[in-house]
C-alpha cells in the first residue's frame, strides 16, 4: 500500500515547525525518522493532512554535554548514538541495546526521538531512559518544558506530548554516569520486536549489592513496567547471590501483563522473569 | 497526484532534478521515475530488506523514506554499486555459492553484505547473520549468503 496523499512541510527553524503545527495539530505530524510513521501511514493506519518533515532542523541533530548532563537532539538515529563517544561515556547501556533494535538500516534512518514520541510498547529506548532516570525536552508555542521519562508513557502510542509540543531532545543527567545498568531481551528472530524485555540501573558499585535499582519491563504492556517488587527484593541482595537474585526476579505479581498474538499472559509473566535474571546476573 | 516538490539528487554519480509527488516513496521514484528496477520492492513497510539502497553512504530502506527526503544527498542503487570494489567480488561469490535461486532478495542484500563488509569485515558467520537479520531470503536458507560473504572476506584478507 501507498501512504495517502498528505501536503510536505520542510521547516529550517525550530519556531518555523512550531508555528506550523500550532495551527490544526491533531491532523499534522512531525516526521524524524519515519522508520514506524511512514510504515503506518502505508499501512492507512496513520493519514495525517501535513507531514512536517523534521530533517531540515541542525539543532535536533545535536548531542551536547551541558552542565548537569548529556542532551540527545530528538532527530539523532540509532547509529550515531551508536557512534558517539559521548553517549558511550555517560552511559553504556546504549551499546548492549541498539543492537537490539530493528536491523542496521532501519537504525541508519531511526531516531531517539521518533522513539520517545511515538512511544511503542516494545519498543527499548523508553525503558532504558526510565532506567537512567532521563526527561524529554518538549516545545511549542506556549513554551518549554521538561518531562521525567518516568511520568511521559501513558499507554499504547500516548505519551505526555500534545499534538502541538515537539520532541526537541533527551536529557540524560550526569547521575546516570554512576549508574551500573543491565539489559536482556527476548525475540522470535534479531531485531524483532521483543517478546519481553528489561532495562535495569542501578547505583550499587561501592557495595557490591543492589543499592536502589530501578528495573523497567518493557513489551509485556501498553507501556513500560517499573516492576517495583523485583527492586525492593533486590536491595541489599549481593550481586553474586544468585539464588537470592532468581527470586527476586519471580517477584512479578504485582503488574498486570498483555498477551500478544503469539505468547499468553502467563508466558509474557515468564518470560519477563527470565530476562530480569539474566540481565541481573550479567550486572 | 497532489503536492509535488522539485528535488535535485545525486543518484550512482548522476545529477538528477525532477518534480516528484511529495507521498512517493523513495524506491517507486527510483523504479518509475527513473527506471532503475535493480532496487525491489517486497513488503513496503520496512520488513523484508529487498528495497534496500544507499542514502549518503548509509543503508537505507527506500520504501521508508520519501523521495522528498533525499533532495540534496546523495542516492547509491544496486545499478551504481555493480562494477566496483566488494560487490564484484561479492556477485561472483554468490554465483559460485549459489548464494541466490530467484534473486528477488540479492540487490538488498548485496547492499547489506558491503556495508557489513566496510564495517564489520570479520568473518564472524554469526555477525554476519545478525547483519543481514534485516534481509529477508524465502530460497536458500541464508547459508550460502553467508558461505559467499565470508569468501569475499577471507579472500580480501589473503590479499
Amino acid at each position: 500500500m501507498k501512504a495517502p496523499e498528505f501536503t510536505y512541510e520542510r521547516p529550517t527553524e525550530i519556531s518555523e515547525a512550531l508555528a506550523i503545527i500550532a495551527q490544526d495539530a491533531h491532523e499534522k505530524a512531525f516526521l524524524a525518522g519515519g522508520q514506524s510513521l511512514l510504515p503506518m501511514m502505508n499501512f492507512r493506519l496513520a493519514a495525517p493532512k501535513t507531514l512536517i518533515d523534521l530533517g531540515g532542523l541542525k539543532d535536533l541533530k545535536e548531542i551536547v554535554a551541558v552542565e548537569d548532563g548529556l542532551r540527545i537532539g530528538a532527530t539523532v538515529t540509532y547509529s550515531e548514538l551508536g557512534a558517539s563517544a559521548l553517549v558511550s561515556e555517560f552511559s553504556q547501556v546504549f551499546d548492549s541495546v541498539l543492537p537490539h533494535i530493528a536491523h542496521s538500516a532501519i537504525r541508519n534512518r531511526g531516531t531517539i526521538g521518533g522513539s520517545v514520541a511515538l512511544a511503542d510498547p516494545a519498543a527499548e529506548m523508553p525503558a532504558v531512559l526510565i532506567a537512567l532516570g532521563a526527561s524529554v525536552e518538549l516545545a511549542s508555542q506556549r513554551g518549554t518544558r521538561f518531562v521525567p521519562a518516568d511520568e511521559f508513557f501513558h499507554g499504547l502510542y500516548l505519551t505526555e506530548r500534545s499534538d502541538d509540543e515537539l520532541v526537541l531532545s533527551v536529557f540524560i543527567p550526569n547521575s546516570s554516569r554512576s549508574l551500573s545498568t543491565g539489559f536482556y531481551e527476548l525475540a522470535r528472530r534479531h531485531g524483532d520486536y521483543a517478546i519481553a524485555g528489561v532495562c535495569i540501573s542501578d547505583d550499587s558499585r561501592p557495595s557490591g549489592s543492589f543499592n536502589a535499582p530501578k528495573v523497567v519491563l518493557f513489551g509485556v504492556s501498553d507501556r513500560p513496567l517499573r516492576a517495583k517488587s523485583v527492586e525492593e527484593s533486590l536491595v541489599g541482595v549481593a550481586r553474586n547471590d544468585t539464588r537470592k537474585i532468581r527470586s527476586a526476579s519471580e517477584a512479578l505479581s504485582d503488574l498486570v501483563f498483555d498477551s500478544d498474538l503469539h505468547n499468553s499472559q502467563d508466558t509474557k509473566q515468564r518470560l519477563a522473569s527470565v530476562c530480569v535474571r539474566r540481565a541481573l546476573e550479567a550486572m | 497526484m497532489g503536492q509535488t516538490k522539485k528535488i535535485k539528487v545525486m543518484v550512482n554519480g548522476e545529477r538528477i532534478e525532477r518534480d516528484v509527488a511529495v507521498r512517493t516513496n523513495l524506491s517507486d521514484f527510483l523504479r518509475n521515475d527513473l527506471g532503475l528496477t535493480g532496487t525491489h520492492v517486497g513488503c513496503e513497510h520496512g520488513v523484508c530488506g529487498a528495497c534496500t539502497v544507499r542514502v549518503n553512504g548509509q543503508t537505507v530502506r527506500s520504501c521508508l523514506m520519501l523521495a522528498v527526503q533525499v533532495d540534496d544527498l546523495e542516492v547509491t542503487t544496486i545499478e551504481g554499486l555493480a562494477d566496483t570494489g566488494p560487490v564484484s567480488a561479492l556477485r561472483d561469490a554468490f554465483l559460485k555459492r549459489n548464494a541466490l535461486q530467484c534473486g528477488y532478495c540479492t540487490p538488498g542484500m548485496l547492499a547489506s553484505a558491503v556495508e557489513y563488509i566496510e564495517k564489520i569485515g570479520e568473518p564472524d558467520r554469526k555477525k554476519i547473520r545478525e547483519h543481514l537479520s534485516g534481509n529477508y531470503c524465502r530460497c536458500t536458507g541464508y547459508q550460502s549468503i553467508v558461505d559467499a560473504i565470508c569468501d569475499v572476506i577471507q579472500v580480501g584478507t589473503e590479499k
